[in-house]
């Protein structure tokens, strides 16, 4: 039986998604579960898994094709011997579906011949003999032939592309040409050449989200300190018990995300979003937490944190940083968050400013925990002691939230630090 | 190795008719050129009239000319061509015709070992300037022994000159100019297109001729050029017309004879559009497209845009089921394939 393998639905929001690379092709045997393709939505990178085994028979989009989902992308024959007639019928009998299959080619050749194909990013690019000999003609160096945007089979530099690209150019002023006139003045085994690459998916998402951000709220912060003592103290001594029962380590982010739900609870406006006059108020508390990936970054949400215990917290961080740098996210992770935390102290940082996640209206930076000399008050007066301390710095948004609710806040969360109850926690 | 003689120039001519067939093109520039050079005689199988040739290429020559000039030979191609030889040395201008492509074997050796290197061992005292008039091709349901392609065994023996017309009035001037070259020809005639509708054309009067070595552009086009000649031309313009894409895209190029090749339209067509398609009947390995390719590859490197594709005949015999030869044979969805692969690449 033939299987149609559809465009999955990767989120709630997610209506299309690009092709990024097939893992098998045509004729290969595919497992259960095996990854089939690798697509990309606006928000990630997801390998699909095979939901049959059998035998591909058809592939219905190629990379970078856009597809929305629900369309059959793939055929997988289930039964393996049918796929072996399939196979032979469709090269041998059916003359009309040859004619059927050569009718669909042709809506594709004038695309292959206007540009619209992406350049596959970062990729080694392979340029043919001509395209190389018009860029020597040209003075076009390998990292301007590298930004040229290519129309050919995986985004390479046609022929036409680069001449089209050398109409387009601009006139180089006369300096080009005093280097043709020396162009032996830097041995180019010496010369240390600039590298020009496109960005990534990821990269651009990051930079506009970023640039959007900065252009939307009005950012200001307020910092202060914290003393972890406790907590470390905590987290030394349970260590080993987490480790032998949870599988994996005790982190401090549990202890910070429970502190934040604590006070977003009691100070509702941080865990609001602006929707042009309006405010609206969430009223569960889905954290943004941001996980560093390989070439970039990723805010993964942990939804209704309030109605989570902490060890249902620590579960849920390890399970959500876990699988964003294994990739293995649903979109729909990515989304709806109404606070975010950046916790930069893993990189042995001691404060930062970070950019508030949109459309959320607060960002909790949390530097690293180091041992200070500090003043301690008694009763009997003043000592000088070793703590651990930690800075939290709060970035917020002044549309919404003054000075005054921002030092609040930071401070209510210092308390909820210092003072968590640690003997019923875990 | 070949004649000193000046290259022919091709001529002014008129049109004599709106339309002619190729067949009886090449039996029209037969007659004219008899008319203008006695020492031209053809033989073959059953050649003579009444009949005149299986294909009637030749109907009416022997009535015009006599017996003398036109006449059937016995079933023996070695013979035919042994005996054009000694015709040809000694100052006859001997036309002859092998029935089929597929029968030309037995001659193997008059024409490898006698006709083609006449000229070099004898230093250029003797030669053998004789025609050798062969039907070939398939598509016409002719099974093994009616349908093969020659071309790739002949482009490869040095010493002879070989003409593959698409239409009828190149058939009658590369005829006519085979009638008045010093070397031996072999003039292949694709049965398939003897009376195609497409292959025929307005036809020349008897001033036309058209030297060999002129490829011509069948179509001209700007990202990529099919290279062919012979019955892969009309495939090669039905394929670029089915695909739908803009006009001035691809290029189309009829090489029209295969020796000597038109390496100028080659370089000026590979230059222009730097991909390219060569397109033709003969099986594909080692087939004639093999060393276009190959010299695509070795003189205009740097003007390529993307790999020489090649579509020939799948490795084969010609089956007698017309569905089996339609899988064989290359076709119009086959020449399709490959050009949207290279338009994509």
């Amino acid at each position: 039986m033939v299987i149609d393998i559809v465009m999955p639905k990767m989120g709630e929001s997610i209506t299309e998604g690009t092709i990024i690379e097939w893992r098998k092709k045509i004729g290969d045997i595919v497992e259960m579960d095996e990854i089939l393709l690798e697509i990309g939505t606006d928000k990630v990178d997801s390998e699909i898994p095979s939901p049959t085994a059998g035998t591909i028979v058809e592939i219905l989009a190629k990379p970078n094709d856009i597809m929305e989902v629900g369309t059959v992308i793939a055929k997988v024959e289930t039964d393996s011997d049918a796929a072996l007639v399939q196979k032979s019928t469709q090269s041998l009998v059916s003359e009309q579906k040859t004619e059927e299959l050569v009718e669909d080619k042709i809506v594709e050749v004038p695309k292959a011949i206007s540009p619209k194909t992406k350049p596959q990013s970062g990729e080694k690019k392979f340029f043919t003999p001509v395209v190389n000999k018009i860029a020597i003609e040209n003075n076009i160096e390998i990292d301007e032939l590298m930004t040229i945007l290519g129309t050919g089979k995986g985004g390479r530099v046609t022929k036409v592309d680069v001449l089209n690209y050398l109409k387009s150019r601009l006139t180089v002023p006369s300096a080009k040409q005093s280097d043709m006139a020396q162009p032996l003045a830097v041995p180019p085994a010496f010369s240390r050449l600039d590298e020009t690459v496109e960005m990534d998916n990821m990269r651009k998402l990051i930079a506009e989200h970023m640039r959007n951000s900065l252009d939307t709220s009005a950012h200001v912060y307020v910092m202060t300190e914290v003393d972890m003592s406790a907590i470390v103290n905590y987290v030394n001594k349970q260590e080993d018990t987490f480790y032998q029962r949870e599988g994996y380590k005790l982190t401090y982010t549990p202890f910070i995300i429970r502190a934040c739900v604590k006070a977003l609870n009691s100070q509702p406006e941080m865990n609001a979003s602006l929707e042009d006059s309006s405010i609206v108020y969430h009223k569960n508390v889905n954290m943004g937490m941001a996980v560093a990936v390989n070439k970039g970054l990723m805010v993964p949400v942990l939804e209704k944190c309030e109605e989570l215990n902490f060890l249902g917290l620590c579960r849920k961080v390890r399970d959500l940083a876990l699988r964003t740098r294994n990739k293995q996210l649903n979109p729909d992770e990515l989304q709806g968050s109404t606070f975010s935390i950046s916790n930069f102290g893993v990189f042995n940082v001691t404060m930062g400013t970070p950019i508030i996640n949109q459309p959320n209206v607060g960002i909790l930076g949390v530097g690293v925990i180091k041992k200070r000399p500090v003043v301690i008050e008694t009763k009997e007066g003043d000592t000088i002691g070793i703590k651990s301390m930690m800075v939290l710095s709060l970035g917020f948004d002044h549309r919404l939230i003054d000075g005054a609710g921002g030092s609040q806040f930071v401070d209510t969360v210092r308390e909820n630090l210092e003072n968590m109850n640690l003997e019923t926690l875990l | 190795m070949y004649t000193n003689q000046p290259a022919l120039k091709e001529t002014t001519f008129n049109i004599k008719n709106d339309k002619i067939v190729l067949v009886d093109a090449i039996n029209h520039a037969m007659a004219e050129e008899m008319e203008r050079d006695e020492k031209i005689v053809i033989y073959g199988q059953d050649i003579a009239d009444p009949k005149g040739g299986v294909f009637t290429a030749t109907r009416g020559l022997m009535n015009q000319f006599g017996k003398k000039r036109v006449f059937n030979s016995p079933l023996a191609e070695a013979s035919i061509i042994g005996t054009a030889v000694g015709l040809a040395v000694t100052g006859w201008k001997p036309c002859v015709e092998i029935q089929f492509g597929d029968y030309i074997w037995p001659a193997m050796m008059q024409i490898r070992n006698e006709v083609a290197s006449m000229r070099y061992r004898s230093n250029g005292k003797w030669k053998c300037p004789l025609i050798m008039r062969v039907p070939v091709g398939g598509y016409i349901h002719g099974a093994i022994c009616h349908s093969q392609s020659i071309d790739g065994y002949f482009i490869h023996m040095p010493g002879i000159r070989i003409a593959y017309p698409s239409n009828a009035a190149d058939a009658k001037g590369l005829l006519k100019a085979a009638c008045r070259m010093d070397d031996p020809v072999l003039f292949m005639e694709h049965k398939g297109l003897y009376r195609q509708g497409f292959a025929a054309t307005p036809e020349p009067d008897e001033n036309y001729i058209l030297p060999f070595g002129q490829a011509s552009v069948v179509q001209e086009g700007s990202v990529a050029t099919i290279i062919t000649w012979g019955a892969m031309v009309q495939k090669s313009i039905e394929a670029v017309k089915a695909l739908g894409i803009d006009h001035g895209l691809v290029e189309i190029v009829d090489l029209r004879t295969l020796n000597p090749l038109d390496h100028d339209a080659i370089e000026a067509s590979v230059t222009k559009t730097g991909k390219v398609l060569v397109v033709y009947e003969d099986v594909l390995t080692n087939g004639p497209g093999a060393e276009i390719a190959a010299i695509i590859a070795d003189q205009h490197f740097e003007s390529l845009d993307g790999p020489i594709k090649r579509v020939g005949a799948a490795d084969a015999h010609v089956p007698y089921n017309w569905f089996l030869e339609e899988k064989v044979l290359p076709q119009t969805s086959d020449v399709q394939k490959a050009l949207t692969e290279l338009l994509e690449y």
